[in-house]
């Protein structure tokens, strides 16, 4: 091992990012996961994110890991460490290290490190010469690199060799011949670590008790269980990046929970449709018919899907969609994280249309939404639309555990029994009987005589018939606003984080931002600036959004896309004055960092602010932002 | 069109089916297409059929998408839930409807435009998925509503009313659905009822997709000298294949037909379809042939309807899917949610 001699090597415990560059489709990623949770068990907060490329072999794949102590999980920039397994990706890779820094590589082929930096460590294991040595089988000669670098992390940052061992047990229970080759190419990059290098290194994790009885899993799955809680019956859905696994989820929990006993028979279907357009149509017929049904899919989905969208806006169909967003515009980055579908979704189809959608900032409450959703949707007849993107719908979050009701009755919203139209008199689809907007749904077959009526996306009256009258065209598109207010009331309340004093500034966002801006404010707190946070978690908007605006002289949007979407949407919708809403975007495609939300902001007050120099001062004298965050 | 709304009087001794009701308890609002516009017969045609068979009105589903065919769903079976859609996406609302409750019927209709150009992709994985539905086509080979273009199953060669030939090829929707693997494929032409109507009535005793494509001239835009959907045309054309007598599973068969003039089809529901040939011979259970043997007639010039095809030996979308005999829309919490016991066991899985 190479050591740098000029850098600062004082011990950090519980608070490092490694990042482990690797070959598409060579069976790092589980791997890489088993490092993440084993660090997730020693109870010390973990935050694994995987880098992928839309490639299914060959292509520079990335799996970072932060760890940190104080719970502060959005991604950081700063790598101290990086398990360099990627030729192709080698000095991009090198260069990605801080100074003074490590990086860990395969030495079994001579490779000059002068030819590169000298202000990191350079750790060379021979692994493939380890593996060769060891192993017979070619299969396993490769993917049991993998795990030697594991092996090799656990002596080189103190991990606990009995946790890695029982996640290995526990992810092959049952085969012991795959647990006792595991474990064994685990000894042989310990081993090797232990008799070749001094360690642990300066950075390394200590048995923490910080996560109590949280868990750690992805957004999408925590998505998928939501509908088999909430009683959906049928998913329909077309394969997209990164919503897929969120009705994988939904098959798996289905397949194991919701088989009859008795026949072996299915109570759910799952039906692949051959495009967007025909999955949400999918689902609109299947609420129409009374079944609970959503689907699930990402940017280029929703494109397809606007059509059907404003069908079921206007003749008042349940529709329960789930939009894990990725970097648009069309294709765009498929693998990457964004919150660019905001005004996509919002006003999603031609005429006046617009939708409910729903924020999810953890898997938590990716849970809850998915449940709330359809409670939401056939209350007030209509679609909503769950935005989460692909950072929190397909990376693992550490978050509280999931939690049901069970004296929970589902919301099936107005619905007319057989008994209910036999005592009527006059029944109306789109009567306003109740002054609220929603009018009262009967599905088909069920009265002789009463209640069958005509959806239809054409204009029409109370009683659903074609009518091209102004007078019952404006009738039913006021009542549609009415029925929006309502909603407003039950919607997801915004979370608000208030300063100590009450600040002149304040800041909103949303989704998975929530991290980041948790460390932002911290980090913004020790510069000596204090800010209201509010996080939106539905759209249209409480009458909260509007107030907190109000009350504060300027208030910054964070979001992760270039138009500034949210804010667009709250001036739009609030009638805001836009000069008192300032931006802070960033969209590259990875997550949104605390550093530069902090930065951005402390740059932006200080334009605003020239005068007041108290906070600028104090930043010059300690340094960056994250060095900050690390003292305290 | 008509402007007068329509009498609600009939005779008092109008025949009623088995459920006591009349030919009037099936009917729905007055039509709005032009007189003489094909699609009323194929409207008339259903309300005839499902009086026949007594299936209770308020058991229909009847969907559309955009068209004049598609309007119809509003003059036939007032009693019945009605879902006009979106242009060409009929079949996803019909699925996702099925789907959700597997004990209506489903009578999709939609036209030449609905079906074989803006909702080709959707028709073709309705047939593939074996939706138990009857999909019926109002064939009229023009876009009546946008005032006569072309559509995809206008024929090559065929004159539009400004008398010019259509330079592109046509697309063959019963050929399609053969192809795509309905199990029950018929052409027919609104102008004859007495071949539609047991057709029709075979269709929904049917399990699993049923396509009829119906011929069914515009009489505004598509009906002049030279096109190949007018009137005149069809009838001149039409070859006939078979004649289908319909018997309902209760009716007593009292009818002789002479050895060897007739095949007879069980379905499902045990009903009967007598199938008396006409032309040429050929196993309408054979997909193949049926295949083959439409392509022929085409080449010749001749317009083939009855009954081509029919499979009763398969599995609609439900069976493959394996759901429970209850439909979903149906299933209650206690049959839905696990609970928060088994919630907390998740949970674990995940530490």
């Amino acid at each position: 091992m190479k050591v740098v001699k000029s850098i600062d090597h004082s011990v950090r415990i519980n608070d490092f990012v490694i990042k482990f560059a690797n070959v598409n489709g060579t069976g790092s990623a589980s791997a890489n996961h088993l490092f993440a949770k084993s660090i997730f068990r020693m109870g010390i907060p973990v935050s694994p994110r995987n880098i992928f490329p839309s490639n299914i072999q060959g292509m520079p794949t990335w799996y970072e890991v932060r760890v940190n102590e104080n719970g502060y999980l959005g991604r950081k920039e700063a790598v101290d460490m990086v398990v360099a397994m990627n030729a192709q990706s080698f000095l991009d890779d090198v260069n990605s290290v801080e100074p003074g820094g490590y990086l860990l590589y395969d030495s079994s082929n001579y490779l000059d490190t002068a030819q590169y930096r000298n202000n990191i460590n350079w750790i060379g294991i021979p692994i493939s010469e380890i593996c060769l040595r060891e192993f017979s089988n070619p299969k396993q000669r490769q993917l049991f690199k993998n795990i030697v670098y594991v092996g090799a992390l656990i002596a080189l940052l103190d991990i606990e060799f009995s946790v890695v061992k029982d996640l290995v047990k526990d992810q092959f229970a049952g085969k012991e011949k795959l647990i006792t080759s595991n474990v064994f190419a685990l000894e042989l990059g310990c081993q090797w670590v232990k008799e070749n290098i001094k360690c642990p290194l300066n950075i390394r994790v200590k048995r923490a008790n910080k996560l109590k009885d949280k868990i750690l899993i992805d957004g999408n799955e925590a998505a998928g269980l939501g509908c088999v809680y909430a009683g959906a019956t049928i998913a329909a859905w077309y394969p997209i990046t990164p919503s897929t696994s969120l009705v994988d989820a939904y098959s798996k929990y289905c397949h194991r929970l919701r088989i009859d006993p008795g026949s072996g028979k299915k109570k759910f279907s799952i039906l692949q449709a051959e495009d967007e357009l025909s999955a949400m149509g999918m689902v609109i017929g299947a609420s129409w018919n009374g079944a609970r049904a959503f689907t699930a899919t990402s940017g280029p989905g929703v494109s397809l899907m606007s059509e059907f969208l404003g069908l079921a806006y206007y003749a008042e169909v349940p529709v329960v969609l789930f939009n894990v967003q990725r970097g648009g515009p069309s294709t765009g980055m498929p693998t990457r994280t964004q919150q660019s579908d905001l005004l996509a979704t919002a006003y999603a189809s031609h005429g006046d249309s617009k939708h409910i959608l729903l924020f999810p900032a953890n898997p938590a409450e990716c849970f809850q939404m998915a449940t709330e959703a359809f409670d939401i949707a056939e209350r007030f007849q209509t679609p909503v639309i769950t935005l989460s993107d692909l950072e929190l719908g397909m990376n693992d979050w550490i978050s509280d555990r999931l939690e049901w009701d069970d004296a929970t009755a589902y919301d099936r919203g107005k619905v007319l029994s057989a008994d209910d139209l036999g005592e009527l008199e006059d029944w109306g689809r789109y009567k306003d009987i109740d002054g609220d907007g929603i009018g009262y749904r009967t599905y088909p077959g069920t009265h002789p005589d009463k209640g069958a009526y005509f959806t239809r996306g054409t204009s029409h009256n109370t009683y659903a018939e074609y009518s091209e009258k102004g007078e019952d065209y404006v009738e039913g598109m006021e009542r549609l606003q009415r029925k929006f207010n309502t909603a407003v009331k039950v919607l997801p309340a915004p979370v608000i984080k208030p300063s100590e004093q009450n600040s002149l500034y304040g800041v909103i966002y949303y989704g998975t931002t929530e991290p980041a801006m948790d460390e932002a404010l911290n980090i913004l707190k020790n510069q000596g600036i204090e800010l209201d946070a509010m996080r939106i978690r539905a759209f249209p908007f409480n009458k909260d959004v509007f107030s907190f605006i109000e009350h504060h002289q300027r208030v910054f949007v964070v979001e992760q896309n270039r138009d500034a979407q949210m804010r667009t949407l709250i001036i739009n919708e609030g009638d805001m004055n836009p000069a008192s809403l300032d931006t802070v975007l960033y969209y590259a495609g990875l997550p949104i960092t605390a550093s530069y939300i902090s930065k951005t902001i402390m740059d932006k007050l200080q334009k605003l602010i020239p005068d007041n120099k108290t906070f600028i001062e104090r930043r010059s004298t300690k340094g960056s932002s994250d060095e900050l965050y690390c003292e305290t | 069109m008509s402007y007068i709304a329509k009498p609600k009087f009939h005779h008092p001794k109008l025949p009623v089916n088995d459920l006591g009701l009349t030919q009037r308890d099936y009917e729905g609002s007055l039509s709005t297409l032009c007189a003489g516009c094909g699609h009323d017969s194929i409207s008339a045609a259903i309300v005839q059929a499902c009086h026949g068979l007594s299936i209770e009105p308020h058991k229909v589903a009847k969907l559309s998408g955009i068209g004049c065919s598609s309007k119809t769903p509003t003059y036939f079976l007032n009693k019945a839930h009605g879902f006009n859609s979106v242009h060409g996406r009929m079949p996803s609302i019909a699925t996702g409807a099925n789907v959700a409750n597997k004990e209506l019927l489903y009578i999709g209709m939609s036209g030449d435009g609905d079906t074989a150009s803006i909702g080709l992709g959707q028709f073709s994985h309705a047939v593939r998925r074996k939706l138990n539905m009857v999909y019926i086509v109002a064939n009229n080979g023009t876009y009546g509503l946008t005032k006569g273009q072309n559509s995809a199953t206008t024929d090559p060669g065929s004159k539009n009313k400004k008398g010019v030939d259509n330079a592109l090829e046509a697309i063959d929707i019963a050929g399609l659905a053969l192809q795509l693997g309905a199990t029950f494929v018929a052409r027919s032409f609104s102008g004859d009822k007495n071949q539609l109507e047991p057709l029709l009535k075979a269709a929904i005793a049917h399990k699993g997709f049923a396509l009829i494509d119906c011929l069914s001239p515009c009489v505004t835009f598509n009906n002049n000298p030279g096109s190949t959907k007018s009137y005149d045309y069809i009838r001149e054309h039409n070859e006939t294949l078979n004649r289908t007598d319909f018997v309902p599973m209760k009716e007593e068969i009292v009818t002789h037909y002479e050895p060897g003039s007739s095949h007879e089809v069980c379905l499902h529901d045990g009903s009967v379809l007598h199938l008396h040939k006409l032309g040429d011979e050929y196993d309408v259970g054979n997909r193949i042939d049926a295949l083959h043997y439409l392509q022929r007639k085409q080449s010749e010039g001749k317009v083939l309807t009855g009954l081509l095809y029919i499979n009763t030996d398969t599995s609609d979308l439900h069976e493959i899917e394996n759901t429970v005999d209850k439909p979903l829309n149906q299933l209650s919490k206690a049959d839905l949610c696990p609970g928060n016991a088994v919630l907390q066991n998740i949970n674990e899985s995940f530490r």
